[in-house]
């Protein structure tokens, strides 16, 4: 079944800590449309979360620059979101995504978590990333809502 | 936030508030004085006003952890909601929201 784009967003703001909850509530009122459940809403928002103090944290470690957050909604209730910043970029994905595994300095308090609790509350998370140019983290997930909404 | 409630050797700190990678620094700087200062057996963390958490309060909690260990006590987290014990799930910490379910709840409030 094709599905078909019903709405979409796009952010653009600075790599500081206040963003992070800015972004997971701005992708919070953006996924409302769809009448998602309270469940799905935090699910969404602590994956946005990870991403964008991902991309602040490690993308722009020792440098500034902007954080874009693009959000497409689709008729077959799918929320799709990206996370793109130009920053350092990963070096080794597979590793980076294994529970536990930081390059965190220890007064980040960045546990090694993130990408296993996206993995977690999304259905699909893909990272593409290249040293020295960015990351590039999208998160999918399908709202099956209060309505169980097949889209119109 | 943090409002504290001090039993003596058991300190709950009740959090209120989100818990992301934003607000970790100054709970961890706050929690740390607790732990060094008051020096308690158990250190309960009360998360019934925390929102939202996110990996971000892993890293809070299991350091925190380390430190009461290491003076020989315990920490332990309470009343967090559903989406937060399943975060903690993930990392291994299960142990200690179980372990909190036998502590009682605050009334008295001896903040400071």
């Amino acid at each position: 079944m094709k599905r078909e784009l019903i709405n979409e967003c796009r952010l653009r703001f600075p790599a500081i800590s206040r963003n992070e909850a800015f972004s997971r509530s701005a992708v919070a009122a953006f996924a409302v449309q769809q009448d998602p459940t309270v469940e799905e809403v935090a699910a969404i928002k602590t994956a946005v979360s990870e991403a964008v103090t991902n991309a602040i944290v490690h993308g722009y470690r020792d440098s500034e620059g902007d954080v874009d957050l693009f959000m497409k909604l689709f008729s077959d209730g799918t929320i799709l979101i990206q996370v793109k910043d130009k920053g350092r970029g990963i070096p080794d994905i597979k590793a980076a995504m294994q529970p536990m595994f930081t390059t965190a300095p220890e007064d980040e308090e960045r546990s090694g978590y993130g990408f296993t609790v996206m993995e977690s509350f999304m259905d699909k998370v893909r990272v593409r990333s290249a040293v020295g140019r960015g990351t590039t983290v999208t998160l999918e997930k399908k709202l099956r809502g209060k309505a169980s909404p097949k889209g119109t | 936030m943090l409002k504290i409630y001090n039993d003596g050797g058991r300190i709950t700190a009740a959090v209120s508030g989100d818990i992301d990678h934003h607000a970790a620094r100054e709970l961890r700087e706050s929690l740390d004085m607790i732990i060094a200062y008051s020096r308690p057996e158990v250190l309960i963390l009360d998360l019934e006003n925390v929102g939202f958490m996110d990996s971000s309060g892993i890293g809070l909690i299991v350091g925190r952890q380390k430190r009461m260990r290491e003076q020989g006590g315990e920490l332990l987290v309470k009343n967090a909601r559903a989406e937060i014990n399943e975060i903690l799930k993930l990392s291994g910490l299960a142990a200690v929201v179980a372990d909190a379910r036998r502590e009682p709840n605050h009334t008295a409030k001896n903040t400071f």
